[in-house]
């Protein structure tokens, strides 16, 4: 019995069967295939750790992400209380990895850990998600996220409030840097959800009007540790 | 008798009338061009990019036998379960029948151009489930009962007093003219609607065939929401969506952006592979995708034409038509509008009934100039005109034509026919607009300027007399 992958497959077969049109081969005839050898194509991560840095930080900020640096542990604990303050936070949402681990428990208030698996319910009350990142990528001003490495899919996404703990060594030039990490990290096995996080959710779906917050996070907020 | 060729010019004597729609579109579209020229800037070669971009799509296609096949075999090792579907047909049923078996009541969806394509809405709201679309200008064309205007902004025809009489109609909210407030009121609906989803449906931009991954790209997190939350995820695509290694994303996703919105990249980009994996916290039990078909092999036959599948739905061409910025996108009548959509709508639905949209065209060639993966857009039209002319060329145009060839061919019969033509639009001035007039359908909006006295070739001559300074 044939199946239907069987059919499609076929079908694609026997259309490629017929050779291209020697016009439309040439319209992709002289790119660059290799995306490494097509690095300098796109725009520029920097050559140096400061370049990266002010790369990432002005494409951030450019989208309202709120950028902190901060020297040492002791100062991302002050960065942290401040927020806290300000938020009038009542309980955290965050998941277990040693840059979270270091901060959120000093912040002395309730904290839902994902590792629990405590509910969307319980997640979605929260107001603020607090997590580590993979990577921060400075040609885009992104933070690359995993299901395995930053607490599953919905933390980032669902508390109306992203905090991000990051060191400043997780700076990678480009998102194919991304990339490369996450298969020295993980391997064969790959999270099954990977995110490049580009600035707060927004919509501009009204007058092309932007709006900030549209179903994710109103507040993206980074602290960059040394 | 209706045809999609009679809707389509009744629709556009009326959209291309609507002065002050067409000045709005163009302000929001102005706009676009300014943001995206801005990204393009900070690009090291844009033009090298878009040849990169070309480049791997192309790969995608040219052995899309292979990639399929990889794409399938990875994502099921990691759980996930793959499903073809040949036609919209098998796709609708394919994801009923998951539905049924999961006793589904309650769908949340992301924005899927693909669902529009097989109809999928009302499939499943026929069979009693409650279907929402998540993507705010998606919910609001779908309150309206309303196909989207423009595949990436469905609601851009709309202003904000209209979306805030729909929410007041439709929701019982209080009316507004705060962009903000408005979204905040779609924010809220759609909190509770994703929790208590039995099934989340996407779409998917791309499909990573070393990985098995899909990639989404949005702005709102409603897609990642869509495909967190619920037990299931259902994915559908078309299977033209792969590239063949997630490095390539590297380059597609920023093409996407910049292309798309002029954003060089939008504020979510997600790839997913599998249900939630062992270590993993959440995420769906089950993760399903439907691969469509549906006339694409069709599309991939054409030794021509099919590089039009490297298409990834970006919506730069719409942005750029001057076509599209006067008609409008409901009049095309398409799941995909504007050049894209006049160019493979005749190779997915029929030649003859769809080959009326790549006539509408100026042939001006913004769209294949913009194109983020460098679609032959614009002489695509041409082939599609040829194609349709070989296949079921009318007698009469031909004749015509043939005329029209001797008569410019032959510069006797050209010179005696000038006074002909005084003649000619003479008889005809009294004529004009009116029922008998043979040319009305281009005079009734449009003046035919009379023939000039003396023709170019008399004023050559007369020319040629006098003595050169």
């Amino acid at each position: 019995m044939t199946t239907a992958r069987d059919t499609i497959l076929g079908r694609i077969r026997e259309a490629l069967s017929r050779p291209s049109h020697p016009g439309v081969r040439s319209l992709a005839g002289d790119g660059i295939r290799d995306v490494r050898e097509a690095r300098h194509v796109l725009p520029p991560g920097g050559e140096t750790e400061e370049e990266r840095l002010g790369n990432f930080t002005r494409l951030a900020e450019k989208l309202k992400v709120e950028v902190h640096l901060a020297t040492g542990q002791l100062e991302v604990g002050h960065l942290l209380k401040k927020l806290k303050e300000e938020g009038n936070w009542d309980r955290i949402a965050s998941h277990r990895s040693v840059i979270t681990e270091s901060q959120v428990p000093s912040l002395k208030l309730p904290v839902i850990w994902t590792d629990d698996e405590p509910g969307t319910e319980a997640l979605e009350v929260c107001h603020v998600g607090i997590t580590r990142c993979e990577a921060l990528i400075a040609q885009t001003g992104s933070v690359l996220v995993t299901s395995k490495g930053c607490g599953g899919r919905a933390l980032s996404v669902l508390p109306p409030h992203h905090i991000v703990l990051a060191r400043r060594d997780q700076l990678l030039p480009d998102m194919l840097a991304g990339y490369d990490l996450l298969r020295d990290t993980y391997g064969d096995k790959l999270p099954s959800f990977i995110s490049f996080i580009t600035g707060a959710s927004r919509t501009g779906d009204i007058e092309r009007i932007l709006v900030l917050g549209a179903h994710g996070p109103k507040r993206l907020t980074v602290i960059i540790s040394d | 008798m209706t045809t999609p060729s009679t809707i389509f010019q009744s629709d556009t004597k009326e959209s291309t009338v609507d002065f002050d729609h067409r000045r709005w579109m163009q302000g929001a579209l102005r706009g676009y061009e300014n943001t995206r020229s801005g990204t393009e800037a900070t690009f090291g070669d844009f033009e090298a990019a878009r040849k990169t971009a070309a480049a791997i799509k192309w790969d995608g296609i040219e052995h899309l036998d292979r990639h399929l096949a990889q794409f399938a075999d990875n994502l099921e090792r990691r759980g996930g379960k793959v499903h073809w579907a040949g036609n919209g047909k098998e796709a609708v049923e394919i994801i009923l029948g998951l539905c049924r078996e999961k006793e589904a009541k309650k769908i949340i969806k992301s924005k899927c151009m693909t669902t529009e394509e097989i109809h999928l809405n009302p499939a499943l709201e026929q069979e009693g489930l409650e279907v929402v679309e998540s993507d705010l200008g998606e919910f609001i064309v779908q309150l309206r009962a309303e196909e989207p205007f423009h595949f990436v902004f469905p609601a851009m025809h709309l202003k904000r007093d209209r979306i805030s009489s729909v929410f007041q109609e439709k929701l019982g909210t209080e009316p507004s003219d705060d962009p903000e407030e408005l979204t905040m009121i779609a924010r809220e609906v759609m909190r509770r609607k994703y929790c208590e989803a039995d099934i989340g449906i996407s779409g998917a931009n791309f499909a990573v065939a070393d990985t098995g991954m899909i990639s989404i790209t949005e702005n709102e997190g409603n897609a990642r929401l869509t495909t967190s939350l619920p037990k299931v995820h259902i994915a559908l695509m078309g299977i033209e969506k792969m590239v063949p290694k997630l490095e390539d994303l590297s380059v597609m996703l920023q093409m996407l952006g910049t292309a798309g919105t002029g954003q060089w990249l939008t504020a979510y980009n997600s790839m997913i592979g599998g249900p939630r994996q062992p270590g993993e916290v959440d995420g769906p039990e089950e993760f399903h995708v439907v691969l469509l078909d549906n006339h694409r092999t069709a599309l991939l036959a054409d030794p021509e034409q099919r590089d039009a599948l490297r298409c990834i739905r970006c919506g730069a061409c719409l942005n750029v038509c001057p076509i599209f910025k006067n008609i409008g996108g409901h009049s095309y009548g398409t799941t995909y509008q504007g050049p894209i959509g006049s160019v493979i709508t005749p190779h997915l639905r029929g030649l003859q009934s769809w080959k009326h949209l790549s006539y509408s065209s100026s042939l001006c060639g913004a769209c294949t100039a913009t194109c983020p993966v460098k679609i032959d857009l614009h002489h695509h039209l041409m082939r599609n005109r040829r194609d349709s002319v070989v296949e079921k060329g009318g007698k009469q145009e031909r004749w015509m034509f043939r005329q029209f060839s001797n008569l410019m061919s032959n510069p006797r019969l050209y010179r005696r026919s000038e006074g002909l033509m005084r003649v000619g639009a003479w008889l005809w001035k009294p004529l004009k607009g009116t029922k008998l007039d043979p040319l009305k359908a281009w005079t009734e909006t449009r003046d035919l300027p009379s023939p000039a006295r003396k023709s170019f070739h008399k004023q050559w001559k007369a020319r040629a007399k006098e003595p050169t300074r």
